[in-house]
């Protein structure tokens, strides 16, 4: 797929590939997505703001010029700042593809990096060369200033232009957690969401600490997704509770999303609170919660291709990448989307 | 004032901008102590760290919402420093030109940037913050209204000789307020402009040196005002409207 190099969330001309609980595959304009959803759905997004995770900086014992990308954190609480993993690059930035770039100096236990307002050191290798736990010094509240003065987001090159966190906050982002944009909420503006209402369409959110997509290195991707803390509030599991009990079908606005309610289901419906989603879904995966997703177009070489094989089978999901690339969808963040609607439903529904 | 309500407002989030002068200062003082979990930004370092210090519980932030790239960097802040957010109080304003000009003898840069700290910076703040009220407004237990407070002038109602910059971009601000609050109020976010009058702070010292202090409101007594009617805003639901508040909230 041709991938959308323009950071606009909401272009005019975006598409949406549906594929049905029958493999059926039909083509929309992406903003009709809530004529989608029908009354008594429940449409879950994540709110959590991005961060700006990519700080610049200096290795202090060779001096090195550095990128690193913060890519997870143990909890979503905002005291417990001082500790993430992260990957480490070499000089260069985003423009350089992340398979090309550079390696950064060798990283040993006890290494400080200066990374503007910001020092840390590395508190341990993660079975890898660049893939480091580290710890920033001084109090939460400086690591804060310092993040939001010095940090960037994230970005990859075939957005070319440098990205601010106006591009990569949804228009619902709440508290700071994700270490890259849960895109697949960038479809979400305000009047879907009153739409939705007036439709009789149930919208709840949750919070996924959404971690990072590529890290240019093969051993690395293979890891991916990394641990990611959330947390699902009273609010949506009662939301969720109310939808079933209506009929109404779990729509997941992103995989992260998928991610959380699966790793909280509980009986018919989800466990509220904190959590730590640290599972893979894959064609193997039985969904107890989600009935559809929303969510970007994924080369079938993604970790969120594979979570999309818990809802269709190889040969559906086989026919609608050949249906993306017939018709020239846009891919990554700022892509087109899908929808996909989970296979055998109407089976399940006449077996209960 | 009709009547005194002094309500708790314990563990509700509130980030207040031009917190550490005038009614932004007095605003921190008294809704930290009505026990509100308090963010505050302001443009000197060394004046939010003064605050800071006097305020051990308040989250200080320094920052501009006069200033576009400054205004991520602060929501990224206040969501961080409070852990979402449930009020927020657009008080950081401009005057325009100082002194005071005729519209004719003003010059646009002084308009600029009265309209830049008073109309573009509560709505940029406001809409990267939109998303933590929303959340605030689904999430609360029991339910409550998220609400976001713009402090307004009679000058934004009143034609007012040599306040026009300022008069200009509080007028806009309030209507901007009346719109936000028909658009968000179906998904609990209630939006109120209040007049806290003439008050003895810095901005009215710059508009008219040579008042007589003792004729002007003390801001403490318009920010236990404000802090009344956050208490009863988020108390909002379908049968009251933020109108209402407005008129009972604060002293014309």
């Amino acid at each position: 797929m041709i991938a959308a190099h323009t950071p606009e969330q909401r272009p005019r001309d975006a598409r949406l590939l549906i594929v049905d609980a029958f493999g059926r595959i039909r083509h929309s304009a992406r903003d009709a997505f809530v004529g989608l959803l029908n009354p008594h759905d429940l449409a879950i997004a994540n709110d959590a703001a991005t961060l700006p995770a990519s700080l610049h900086g200096r290795h202090a014992p060779s001096g090195a010029v550095v990128e690193v990308r913060l890519a997870g954190r143990a909890s979503l609480d905002a005291a417990d700042v001082h500790r993430f993993v992260a990957v480490v690059f070499g000089a260069g930035d985003f423009r350089t593809r992340t398979e090309d770039r550079r390696l950064p100096p060798k990283l040993a236990p006890g290494d400080r990096l200066e990374l503007g307002p910001l020092s840390a050191t590395v508190e341990s290798l993660l079975d890898h060369p660049r893939l480091v736990s580290l710890r920033f010094d001084g109090a939460a509240r400086d690591i804060w200033a310092g993040l939001a003065r010095h940090g960037r987001p994230i970005q990859y090159a075939h957005v070319p232009a440098p990205l601010a966190l106006w591009d990569v906050w949804t228009p619902i982002a709440a508290t700071p957690v994700a270490f890259e944009p849960p895109s697949a909420g960038f479809v979400l503006d305000w009047a879907s969401i009153s739409a939705m209402h007036r439709r009789g369409v149930a919208f709840a959110t949750l919070t996924l600490a959404a971690g990072i997509s590529s890290t240019g290195d093969p051993d690395l991707d293979r890891r991916l997704p990394f641990d990611e803390p959330y947390q699902i509030p009273a609010s949506t599991a009662a939301a969720i509770h109310e939808a079933r009990r209506q009929g109404g079908r779990v729509v997941a606005i992103g995989t992260t999303v998928v991610r959380a309610l699966e790793h909280a289901a509980s009986g018919d419906g989800v466990q509220a609170g904190e959590g730590v989603a640290n599972q893979r879904l894959g064609p193997a995966s039985e969904l107890r919660v989600v009935d559809a997703i929303l969510s970007g177009t994924h080369e079938p070489d993604t970790s969120h291709y594979q979570l999309l094989r818990a809802f269709a089978d190889d040969v559906t999901l086989a026919d609608a990448t050949a249906a993306l690339e017939a018709s020239g969808y846009r891919t990554h963040e700022f892509g087109d989307s899908v929808f996909v609607e989970r296979r055998n439903r109407v089976v399940r529904q006449v077996a209960a | 004032m009709a009547h005194q309500l002094n309500e708790r407002l314990d563990g509700v989030r509130i980030a207040i901008t031009g917190g550490t002068s005038g009614l932004g200062l007095a605003l921190v003082d008294e809704l930290t102590r009505r026990g509100a979990r308090v963010a505050f930004v302001a443009r000197t370092r060394e004046r939010v760290d003064e605050v800071a210090h006097g305020h051990p519980l308040a989250y200080g932030i320094v920052g501009d919402v006069a200033k576009k790239d400054d205004i991520y960097p602060i929501a990224l802040q206040i969501t961080a420093g409070l852990g979402g957010l449930d009020v927020l109080v657009n008080n950081a304003s401009s005057l325009g030109p100082v002194p005071l000009a005729l519209l004719a003898d003003t010059d646009c840069e002084d308009l600029e940037l009265a309209l830049a700290t008073n109309v573009l910076g509560p709505f940029r703040l406001t809409k990267a913050l939109l998303g933590a009220l929303a959340a605030s407004a689904r999430e609360g237990v029991p339910r409550r209204p998220a609400v976001v407070v713009n402090i307004s002038s009679d000058a934004a109602v009143n034609a007012y000789p040599q306040w026009g910059a300022y008069s200009a971009s509080k007028a806009a601000l309030r209507h901007m307020t009346r719109i936000w609050d028909e658009e968000l109020a179906p998904q609990g976010i209630h939006f109120l402009s209040l007049d806290p009058g003439d008050m003895d702070t810095p901005l009215h010292a710059l508009a008219v040196p040579d008042a007589d202090p003792s004729t002007l409101k003390r801001p403490e007594a318009a920010a236990r005002e404000i802090a009344d009617a956050i208490a009863a805003a988020s108390l909002l639901d379908g049968a009251k409207s933020a109108r209402e508040v407005e008129a009972v909230g604060v002293t014309p």
